[in-house]
């Protein structure tokens, strides 16, 4: 099934019910991502981004239309054959990222890829490479409580990424880290991404997105554009900073 | 370029060739390194308007070389500089104008347009992250000029957002 695109949904919709009054947040999305394409998501706030990729992750249900993930029709599982499908084949960073407050950071990052099957050591092997990636090496034995949001985030990618899913789900990952620390998270995600790992991320960080492969554009829950960035003319090094004086 | 000139002499004198080494030297690839010809034009206004002086200096077997000096009125001139607050990003921006525009002439649909530009900025970005990567990490004046374009980068791609939420 490595010929099967990664994700592939049809007409996908979501409909909230606010005080009985139907809200439409994803109208009508028809998008496929190929094994091994990193995929931006971007859009102003309430535009459908985390709905659509939350459904994708089947954290959310559907309204109407098909979600098939890696050759697998998915929004029909059941909630449980969800968890297995995620636990096989997807990891996800969420904003808020849902990390389990009375096990040690170590042990958190360590426990999908434990669930999914591999060794012991190679879940540690896995962990400690995540850990050092991201500048958390130090944090293995702390309490999600002791950590920064922004530590935390992280931890949540490392997390995500612990069992080398199929494809890797991510809502705003970058959104509570500084400059620094989002370069940590860039610097994995791109070095994932060229080891073949298919990713899927909503951001309205413009480093993040300049990364991806191809960006999608939502507004008012449909897709508006959908595209692989331009190749700039490849200008000799020393005269992009024409952006700089264009800015400054 | 009159003003960075002008700060580099206050340091030392210089001659031309020197003046272009030390601003490559400070801000890296991430500033375009201006061309020795447009150094000796701005050196030439400069010392027209008596904010630099130029003596020549012999050299054994080539032709001499001109060394500038600041003058008196040039160190006037980069200290008004140096105490003026320094005009924020512009209000003026072309973009916009077409954004505005286009659309009354028929001409331009206001999504493709900026569906182009967020493509356009976004690839600016990228470029922005390869030079940095590709900046000496020890360079910090370089590499927080690549940042401030990156940042405004940012405000600009957010203002996008914004203006297709509010124009139809």
């Amino acid at each position: 099934m490595t010929d099967a695109p990664a994700i592939k949904a049809i007409n996908l919709v979501k409909i909230y019910q606010s005080g009985g009054v139907p809200v439409p947040a994803v109208r009508g999305i028809d998008m496929r991502v190929e094994s091994g394409e990193f995929v931006a998501i971007m859009g102003p706030s309430g535009s459908g981004k985390s709905t659509l990729v939350h459904m994708l992750g089947g954290l959310d249900v559907r309204t109407s239309g098909e979600i098939w993930i890696d050759g697998t029709r998915a929004d029909t599982l059941s909630e449980s054959g969800w968890a297995l499908l995620r636990r096989q084949k997807v990891g996800f960073v969420f904003q808020f990222f849902n990390l389990v407050a009375n096990m040690t950071v170590a042990d958190n990052v360590e426990l999908p890829a434990l669930l999914g099957g591999v060794s012991p050591r190679q879940a540690r092997e896995r962990r400690e490479y995540l850990l050092g990636e991201l500048g958390l090496t130090e944090r293995a034995a702390a309490a999600p409580a002791q950590l920064s949001g922004g530590e935390q985030q992280r931890v949540a990618l490392a997390r995500a990424l612990a069992n080398q899913p199929r494809l890797l789900l991510a809502d705003e990952p970058t959104g509570n880290l500084d400059s620094r620390n989002t370069k940590d998270v860039l610097r994995l995600l791109s070095d994932v991404h060229r080891k073949g790992q298919t990713i899927v991320l909503v951001t309205h960080d413009a480093r993040v997105a300049s990364m991806a492969d191809r960006v999608v554009s939502l507004l008012d829950g449909q897709i508006v554009d959908d595209g692989a960035l331009p190749r700039t003319r490849r200008r000799p090094l020393g005269t992009v900073g024409d952006v700089v004086e264009l800015r400054g | 370029m009159r003003l960075p000139l002008l700060a580099l002499l206050a340091k030392e004198p210089a001659h031309g060739y020197e003046l272009k080494h030390a601003l490559e030297k400070t801000f890296g690839s991430a500033y375009p390194s201006p061309n020795i010809g447009q150094i000796y034009v701005t050196l030439g206004r400069l010392e027209k308007d008596g904010y630099v002086r130029a003596v020549d200096v012999e050299q054994s077997n080539r032709p001499n070389k001109k060394v500038y000096y600041l003058t008196a009125a040039g160190r006037e001139a980069l200290e008004n500089w140096v105490d003026e607050p320094t005009e924020g990003p512009r209000v003026r921006d072309e973009f916009f104008m077409k954004l505005v525009l286009a659309p009354l002439t028929g001409i331009a649909d206001r999504m493709a347009l900026v569906n182009r530009q967020r493509r356009h900025y976004l690839s600016l970005m990228r470029d922005l992250n390869e030079l940095a990567e590709q900046t000496d990490p020890g360079n910090r004046v370089a590499l927080l000029l690549i940042e401030g374009a990156m940042l405004h980068l940012q405000a600009d791609l957010d203002w996008l957002e914004r203006c297709q939420e509010e124009l139809p």
